[in-house]
């Protein structure tokens, strides 16, 4: 022992004092951190857990679940139907996304060239659309397409579509996933218009300059100047849009309940539904929520990462 | 304070970005001349398409009014004159519409203040401490916004037996509050990042302690961002509808979107002129808050995202 016997007595004490300061931020955030662990993490846990276990009715009534390895994962991506329903989500979230992009980025073009009244007219109509509560959207676009009083079978029909009048969307697969692509692009579009059109809105104004003195035509400022620059932000949103298009379940689960079968409408937010609350099999519901989570981290694995090293570099400025 | 940002946030919900009608590019001469001949065009295509996107919310305002004996026609009315107020005295008469708003109100109550009280603390340890974990945190807080909602609600719906905890107001406001908090972190952080340490450091050699200057200091110039994500709390409580669904079993438990679903469903021929009332009533607070906060919050959401 080197350590002068005479500084021993200042070391704890100054530990404590360090201690201390270092206890305040772990109580400040205990109670999100709580929060979030009960309502997501243990469910999360548990979830993962119970799609390894048989799980069924008679789990519920007391009866020990059984560990049954892979067999719900292999029962789930084997079974003819939940691979058409997986199937089916993909195919209905890309034409979602890509109705959504294109329509989105097109307003959001539309903004930075008209008048300032008409942009003005434009935005406020996009935020009424973005403040609709789902279930509302829902409902208003089931009375837009009511077969015998809706306005759009009316209208079809006036324009010359005579098979229209009194035509039940909601009763065959197809109408009821354009009825449903409708209601998720309309709702989608404000966000996707208003953050294309900050990015837009960013690219300085010199640098546009700069292409129009060397004789860029305005398509080719657009082109090449405007949307590259701008292209980080789009990429977000439809990063985000695939993200929520892959698990809409409102939008089907409504339109379902006044149409046809529901086998063959599932996509796979109503799927897990259906079989969890609906059949009662937690356990096959649970592989195919598992599913669904790994999916959307297998997607979203390159923009995560990019915002955690932002982060990183931020906090070791 | 309108600096403070939340840029490149990853949240569901309305995240809310407002660019200002000022911050359209300005356009170099040359650009502008030519392309003043096709401004007409180009402004009648945005009226346009302004009509399309809101003709649903209008349609809706519309039918509300109309009379019931002039809804149930082959001919829409696309006028609400006559106007009769019939669908909306309807709806107020109804006892489960009162009974739904009640219960909504009271989960939007409790999520809101526990949100934002939550919120508030955790982003002050992460704005303005360094400690272990911090970047995990910040970490966890990303994830949390990108985990599927649908992906979970099995386990939660057992999670919530298992506790007796179904068809409760603790129950919902359990699973909406883990939904909206890290998001509440996330925006209240941009927030307090906003207001420079500096200010409190000056109050601190004027002699308050560090936490009187957080008080006295930073704390006055939040007001906006408690505000902010206040409504967000409440936008995303008001508007749930698949954990109400999932968590709310018992019928006389409903929240208003649930209300809103029984009530267009419960009999044979829809009383469409109710249900656009209902949908109305439920809407009109929701439409008038988003409005007063998206002045408030600048365009802050993707700065600096394109200049790096």
């Amino acid at each position: 022992m080197t350590t002068d016997p005479g500084l021993t007595p200042a070391v704890p004490a100054a530990r404590r004092r360090h201690r201390r300061t270092q206890l305040t931020p772990y109580l400040l955030v205990a109670p999100v951190f709580v929060a979030v662990i009960v309502a997501l993490g243990y469910p999360l846990v548990r979830q993962i857990v119970m799609s390894f276990q048989e799980f069924g009715l008679r789990q519920q009534f007391g009866q020990a679940p059984e560990w049954v390895g892979l067999d719900n994962y292999r029962t789930v991506l084997s079974d003819p139907a939940m691979l058409r329903v997986l199937l089916r989500s993909i195919v209905f979230c890309l034409v979602c996304v890509v109705l959504t992009m294109v329509a989105g980025t097109a307003l959001a073009v539309l903004m930075t060239v008209v008048s300032r009244w008409a942009r003005l007219a434009l935005q406020v109509a996009l935020l009424f659309v973005w403040a609709m509560p789902v279930m509302v959207t829902v409902t208003v676009w089931q009375w837009l397409f009511d077969s015998r009083y809706g306005v759009v079978n009316w209208l079809l029909s006036h324009l010359g579509f005579t098979g229209m009048e009194g035509h039940a969307w909601t009763a065959d697969p197809m109408g009821l996933f354009t009825v449903a692509a409708l209601i998720v692009v309309w709702m989608s579009v404000p966000l996707v218009a208003f953050m294309s059109y900050a990015g837009l809105s960013q690219v300085p104004a010199e640098v546009m300059e700069a292409a129009s003195l060397d004789g860029a035509s305005a398509w080719r400022r657009f082109r090449s100047v405007m949307l590259p620059l701008a292209l980080p932000v789009i990429m977000i949103v439809g990063l985000l849009q695939i993200v929520w298009d892959l698990r809409v379940f409102t939008q089907i689960y409504v339109l379902q309940q006044n149409g046809g079968s529901t086998d063959d409408t599932n996509l796979l937010g109503t799927a897990i539904y259906r079989l969890g609350i609906g059949q009662g099999d937690y356990g096959m519901a649970s592989a195919l929520a598992t599913v669904v989570l790994i999916l959307t981290l297998l997607l979203t694995w390159k923009y995560i990462s990019t915002l955690v090293n932002q982060q990183k570099e931020a906090a070791a400025r | 304070m309108s600096t403070s940002t939340f840029s490149r946030t990853p949240h569901g919900g309305p995240s809310r970005t407002g660019p200002s009608p000022a911050a359209g590019s300005p356009a170099p001469a040359g650009r502008r001349k030519r392309r003043r001949r096709s401004r007409p065009v180009l402004n009648a295509i945005a009226v346009l398409a302004a009509l399309v996107w809101v003709f649903p919310v209008y349609w809706m305002v519309n039918t509300a009014l109309v009379p019931t004996s002039e809804l149930f026609t082959l001919t829409p009315r696309f006028v609400p004159f006559p106007t009769s107020f019939e669908h909306f005295s309807g709806v107020l008469r109804d006892e489960k519409f009162w009974s739904a708003l009640r219960m909504s109100a009271i989960v939007a109550l409790v999520v809101v203040v526990l949100a934002v009280l939550f919120g508030f603390l955790a982003a002050v340890a992460v704005s303005r401490f360094r400690f272990r974990g911090r970047g995990a945190l910040i970490m966890l807080v990303i994830l949390v916004q990108m985990l599927p909602a649908e992906a979970l609600f099995i386990s939660q719906f057992r999670m919530l037996d298992d506790w007796n905890l179904l068809s409760s107001v603790p129950g919902l406001s359990l699973l909406c509050l883990g939904g909206i908090v890290p998001f509440t972190v996330w925006l209240l952080r941009g927030f307090i990042d906003g207001v420079p340490v500096e200010l409190e450091e000056a109050a601190m050699v004027d002699g308050c302690s560090r936490v009187g200057a957080f008080f006295r200091v930073t704390l006055p110039l939040l007001g906006p961002g408690l505000v902010t994500s206040s409504v967000f709390a409440f936008l995303h409580t008001w508007n749930e509808y698949n954990l109400a669904l999932i968590v709310m079993t018992k019928t006389d438990h409903a929240t208003l979107p649930l209300w809103l679903r029984s009530f267009s469903s419960e009999t044979s021929a829809t009383d469409w002129g109710g249900v656009m009332a209902g949908s109305t009533l439920i809407a009109v607070p929701v439409i008038a808050l988003f409005l007063s906060v998206h002045s408030r919050m600048g365009s802050g959401l993707v700065a600096g995202a394109v200049k790096g």
